[in-house]
């Protein structure tokens, strides 16, 4: 117990440590930009495109910062990043954390669920079509390979145009309502539905052959118990593995969604940010989402020892 | 973690197994792409520009099967030619994206120690970063245009190939053929060329295959954004971005294209496939 | 041949005094196209052991399998009789299979590691049967898991209950499984390689376990590759091949009288004290004289060089540290030489070092201590760039051969590559053919192989390759990691034969690893007995046999199968 307990305080403080580095690129980034910042930021705010006076420029580089030495400004970032501060948004002039603050929520939400409706979806195709002869089986692989490659972009379209547009059963633009959220749920769970079947399947078909499988069919277990006792926990271990990395793609594919059908959410605020090159409000909510990100993967990590005892016992060995 | 295993290939012989009905079908889709892609003329004899008002915004005939736009352009001629843009991005995303990988790769699987546990660090934190905000970091910095594209999508996707290409030569490296050829007296450097870089870079063929879909796939995502190729180009996300204003008139400036791009990236995607299965797989 | 086998029935009722529990009459099994099981018959008796021996592809397993209606599917099952206790299996439905089985017949899988969920409490797979028997309560079954694992000697049964299988030795697992099976008593157990993938000494506890339960009065049906473990619990033999049992009586008349030449070719095919200075197989390896249906032809050896050590290893010591920054030493404090001409057989359980000490020798894993010396001269302690001129010298075949081939290349690839760095290497690309068909030839293989991918050959014939490739630079030294025991015993038997010819005729010395007693004993001029990294006794084969010294030793020797306890 000591020991497991020392494991999880490990991860912990490697997700900080992983945390502060990913600070340091969007911090980076911003330096990145070609050209004076300061130049840049004045030719943004006043809609110009022409070379500043340095006097001009003084009252910008004095509430940026800018003509600190970079380790001052690092520092600053980066101890920052700890009193909840992600620096001034160029464009809106407020504090990061204030622009992005109400718009994490429903992202969030969009994607825990759309997480939780891809494990329904998988592992309701899965059981039901694996091994279940030919034409079963076949249906269910098919379906898992197309929708596991359809883009976002594309689903949330059709979605839109079919349900919203023609027969009109959902909102165009459905906002935060719970009737609204179903197309964009839909969106962003059935191509990851059919990539966490597909990974399923396989591990389900392999784990059906392995010896333990036959020992408990010789002690007179049902098929179906067979699967549902036996089987189904070592098949998805493969897929709550990846669940962690499907988050990450669920985010990106929120950022899709949420533009597809006007909800509100960083999807918007980020894509706006990046078309003003709004590189503070980027860097906010990239760093956010890394963050949630790396919470996300902990929690995966604790999940799969649950599932897996091996794996605990491996780590405390 | 323990050390993947290197499974040795499956089927050496590329006659025994004769392809599919269905692998037919996506090299004749993939092909066709490519000449699309090459020599737009040959396929079609229309201008993608070709501007007429009193045609706008009509849907699918024979006259034009995937109908026609805002400015009465005709929407399959504008696919055609888009097809340049899109597979030049997939591929150059993918050939960045591999450089990368490779690289960081093989330097930290065979360099080990202190070198490997810093290129896995820089591994873990590159893989906070979900692929399409990494590109949107990189998007942000460089203001959009072709080149960002590619250079985005490539950067978005390096982390996870390097990871894998990691896992692959350690592998290959655990592999009884290896120290075979130590026990017989070659080189290190001879063992390296002659073993264990054809024998992990062997599934990749199949990887980068797979990659050239899913870097389609995103390209064309960050164009729907209005964040990849400017317009007027033709790159098919470009053709989904000009359509969203028209989404609730005319479908088909939206269905149609992406079609297009999910029926390229399925072939490429299952050829990819076929060719693991036949060269082996690699660890994830 | 159903008529006779049943004649052969009744006699053998008679002679046991004992009613059958379950009957088999022209079982066939078929896949697909492909029948496996043709037309065998065989019965079960209560308080007996039926063997049914034979090498892989024999249909044994899948008539195993069968006998649980747990044939597979796109299988077809026919017989003329198939009764367990007066009920008609043929006749029985998929719901009645399943009352059957874990009740009336027990079943016992190999390697408990893979045979038993790895997820699970070791508790709750024991008492599986239970609850799907309806044993019991919810509250009464787990005390009688413990009570099951006591039963079959498992220590401390109420802590092995609540791990997990991989926690366990794969002695206790393999018991745990048993556990589980006869959980209910069943009146017929099915043990299908029950012991193959275990040591020796823990081989023999699970089989008195088996052998209790059938003093009990339980029926069993043991099925197994290997003669030797058969004999010390079989009342009756089938020997089975390609899918027919070409022989079948009492186990002392199938053992030590056999009628069936496929029988006396296995039974001449198991190495041990009594093969020694001999050939495994009638007909020599490599077709020059046909001498088939003669005694077995004894070796003509060349003299051992005793001035003149080869390989020598001084003080080899290996600590590998652990994840959890804890040493284990491996190979600790091992010395030997070995003489030109001669073979030093290296012996020891799983996890005794004895890989550990070959790679050493091979100066492949570097020694924390000690150091090896090749022709009298440093060999370990030189730097690798003027180590590797010398690696010609000794070569080396592992017990996996297709993973120790690079899967691009093709045989006659892998062979020109090995003899490109012998001393004379070959000048020409004709020349190096030549050569590498030559190579072919010396192991019993032909100029048709030079093309194949190692990956389309049989076992046996990539063995051959590898002794080829280790052949090709000419060394003088040849350490054999397991060389034969990834294969049946028949093909084992002309692998061993071919490395006895070929010193014979080369004058090769071996370093030869194995766990395999008889192996060793059948190959060795003198043996080292490791355990936990060291050396217990080392002598030649006849003092370490015949007189041993250490306990380990004598507990080994007692442990192993031999075909003179039928």
């Amino acid at each position: 117990m000591r020991k497991s307990i020392r494991r999880i305080g490990f991860k912990v403080a490697a997700s900080v440590v992983v945390i502060v580095a990913a600070a340091s690129v969007t911090f980076f980034a911003q330096l990145a930009v070609p050209g004076d910042r300061a130049t840049a930021l004045m030719n943004l705010q006043t809609g110009q495109d022409k070379a500043w006076t340095p006097e001009e420029l003084a009252p910008l580089n004095e509430r940026y910062g800018f003509d600190d030495p970079i380790a001052v400004q690092y520092l600053d970032y980066v101890t920052g990043l700890f009193r909840g501060d992600l620096g001034t948004s160029y464009t809106q002039k407020r504090p990061v954390t204030e622009v992005i603050g109400g718009q994490l929520l429903p992202s969030l939400t969009l994607t825990v669920a759309a997480l939780a409706v891809a494990w329904l979806l998988a592992l309701g195709i899965t059981l039901l079509t694996v091994k279940r002869g030919r034409v079963l089986s076949g249906l269910g692989s098919a379906w898992e390979a197309l929708t596991a490659s359809l883009p976002h972009y594309w689903v949330g379209v059709v979605l839109l145009v079919v349900f919203a547009v023609q027969l009109r059963m959902f909102p165009i633009i459905g906002g935060t309502s719970a009737w609204g959220t179903v197309l964009p749920v839909l969106t962003l769970a059935v191509p990851l539905a059919g990539f966490l079947g597909q990974v399923t399947r396989d591990e389900f078909v392999h784990v059906l052959d392995q010896p333990f499988v036959t020992t408990a069919r010789t002690r007179g277990m049902s098929d179906l118990s067979v699967r549902l006792r036996h089987v189904l926990r070592h098949a998805v271990l493969p897929a709550v593995t990846l669940s962690g990395w499907a988050l990450g793609a669920l985010v990106s594919g929120a950022v899709i969604t949420e533009n597809i059908f006007g909800r509100p959410g960083i999807g918007q605020v980020l894509v706006t940010a990046v078309n003003t090159r709004d590189l503070p409000t980027v860097s906010g909510i990239v760093l956010v989402v890394a963050a949630v990100y790396v919470v996300a993967n902990l929690l995966v990590d604790l999940a799969y020892a649950v599932i897996d005892p091996r794996l605990a016992a491996a780590g405390a060995r | 973690m323990s050390a993947p295993t290197y499974a040795p290939a499956r089927t050496l012989s590329w006659v025994r197994r004769l392809p599919s009905v269905g692998t037919v079908l996506c090299l004749l889709v993939v092909g066709f792409v490519l000449v699309a892609a090459i020599a737009p003329g040959w396929v079609t004899d229309r201008s993608p520009t070709a501007i007429d008002l009193t045609a706008a915004l009509q849907p699918p005939s024979w006259q034009h099967p995937f109908g026609t736009d805002d400015a009465g352009r005709d929407l399959l001629t504008r696919v055609i030619h888009g097809s340049r843009q899109s597979l030049g991005i997939g591929l150059g995303a993918t050939a960045l994206a591999f450089l990368i990988a490779i690289l960081l790769g093989f330097t930290a699987a065979l360099a080990g120690g202190v070198v490997d546990a810093a290129i896995t660090r820089v591994l873990e934190v590159a893989f906070a970063f979900p692929a399409l905000l990494l590109a949107l970091l990189v998007i942000a910095v460089r203001g959009p245009s072709l080149a960002t594209s590619v250079i985005a999508v490539g950067i978005g996707s390096a982390p996870g190939y390097a990871r894998m290409i990691r896992g692959q030569v350690l592998a290959v490296r655990q592999a009884g053929f290896i120290e075979a050829a130590t026990a017989l007296g070659h080189s290190r450097f001879a063992v390296i060329r002659r073993h264990l870089f054809p024998n992990a870079m062997r599934p990749l063929v199949a990887v980068a295959t797979l990659g050239v879909g899913q870097s389609i796939v995103w390209a064309s995502g960050l164009s729907f954004l209005g964040l990849g190729v400017p317009p007027p180009s033709s790159e098919w996300g470009a053709l989904l971005d000009a359509g969203r204003l028209h989404i609730t008139t005319s479908w088909w400036l939206e269905i149609l294209p992406g079609l297009v791009i999910v029926l390229v990236t399925l072939s490429v995607t299952s050829l990819g496939r076929t060719l693991q299965n036949r060269l082996g797989g690699a660890s994830r | 041949m159903t008529t006779v086998d049943t004649r052969l029935a009744d006699r053998l009722d008679r002679r046991t005094g004992t009613g059958s529990l379950l009957r088999v009459e022209g079982l066939r099994v078929r896949f697909g196209g492909t029948e496996v099981v043709k037309g065998i018959s065989f019965t079960a008796r209560p308080g007996q052991c039926l063997a049914i021996v034979g090498e892989s592809g024999s249909g044994k397993s899948v008539t195993a399998r069968t006998l649980v209606g747990l044939t597979g599917a796109n299988s077809r099952v026919s017989a003329d009789r198939l009764d367990l206790a007066g009920t008609d299996l043929r006749r029985t439905s998929e719901r009645a299979w399943r009352k059957l089985r874990g009740s009336r017949i027990g079943f016992v899988l190999q390697d408990a590691l893979v045979s038993l969920d790895q997820l699970r409490r070791v508790g709750d797979e024991v008492a599986e049967p239970l609850r799907l028997h309806g044993w019991g309560t919810r509250a009464s079954r787990p005390a009688k898991a413990v009570e099951l694992l006591r039963a079959v000697g498992v220590p401390e049964p109420e802590v092995k209950a609540l791990q997990r299988p991989y926690e366990l030795s794969g002695g206790l697992r393999q018991r745990a499984l048993i556990a589980s099976a006869i959980a209910l008593d069943p009146p017929l157990l099915i043990a299908d390689e029950p012991t193959t993938a275990l040591d020796v000494t823990v081989q023999a506890q699970v089989l008195d376990l088996l052998a209790a339960a059938k003093e009990r009065g339980t029926s069993i049906i043991l099925i197994s590759h290997d003669l030797s473990v058969v004999a010390r619990m079989a009342d009756e033999v089938a020997v089975m091949r390609d899918g027919e049992i070409v022989e079948h009586g009492p186990a002392g008349q199938v053992l030590h009288d056999p009628r069936h030449g496929y029988t006396r070719m296995l039974l001449d095919a198991i190495p041990s004290e009594h093969t020694r200075g001999t050939r495994l197989t009638r007909r020599p390896s490599r077709a020059t004289v046909s001498e088939a249906g003669t005694a077995p032809a004894a070796r003509t050896r060349r003299p051992v060089d005793r001035d003149r050590p080869v390989l020598q290893a001084r003080h080899l010591t290996k600590v590998f540290r652990g994840p959890d920054k804890v040493d284990r030493t491996v190979v600790d404090d091992v010395s030997f030489d070995l003489f030109g001409g001669e073979t030093l057989g290296v012996v020891g359980e799983s996890g005794s070092g004895k890989t550990t000490l070959a790679r050493m020798a091979l100066a492949i894993l570097q020694a924390t201590a000690g150091d090896a010396l090749l022709h009298g001269e440093p060999w370990s302690a030189l730097p690798p760039s003027r180590r590797r001129p010398l690696r010609r010298r000794i070569g080396v075949v592992y017990q996996d051969p297709l993973s120790s081939f690079d899967p691009r290349w093709s045989v006659g690839r892998i062979l020109t590559d090995a003899l490109g760095t012998a001393t004379r290497p070959p000048r020409s690309d004709s020349e190096a053919r030549e050569r590498a068909v030559r190579l072919l030839e010396q192991v019993g293989l032909a100029a048709r192989h030079l093309n194949a991918a190692p990956l389309r050959l049989s076992g046996g014939q990539r063995q051959r390759v590898a002794i080829a490739r280790a052949l090709a630079p000419e060394p003088s030294v040849i350490v054999c990691d397991e060389p034969a025991s990834a294969l049946d015993v028949s093909i084992q038997a002309q692998v061993l034969d071919l490395l006895t010819d070929l010193q014979d005729e080369l004058g090769v010395s071996y370093l030869f690893i194995s766990h395999d007693l008889g192996v060793i004993h059948h190959m060795s001029d003198r043996i080292l007995v490791m355990k936990d990294g060291r050396v217990v006794e080392h002598g030649t084969a006849e003092s370490v046999f015949e007189r041993p010294r250490h306990p380990y030793t004598r507990r080994l020797l007692t442990a192993v199968p031999r075909l003179g306890s039928a």
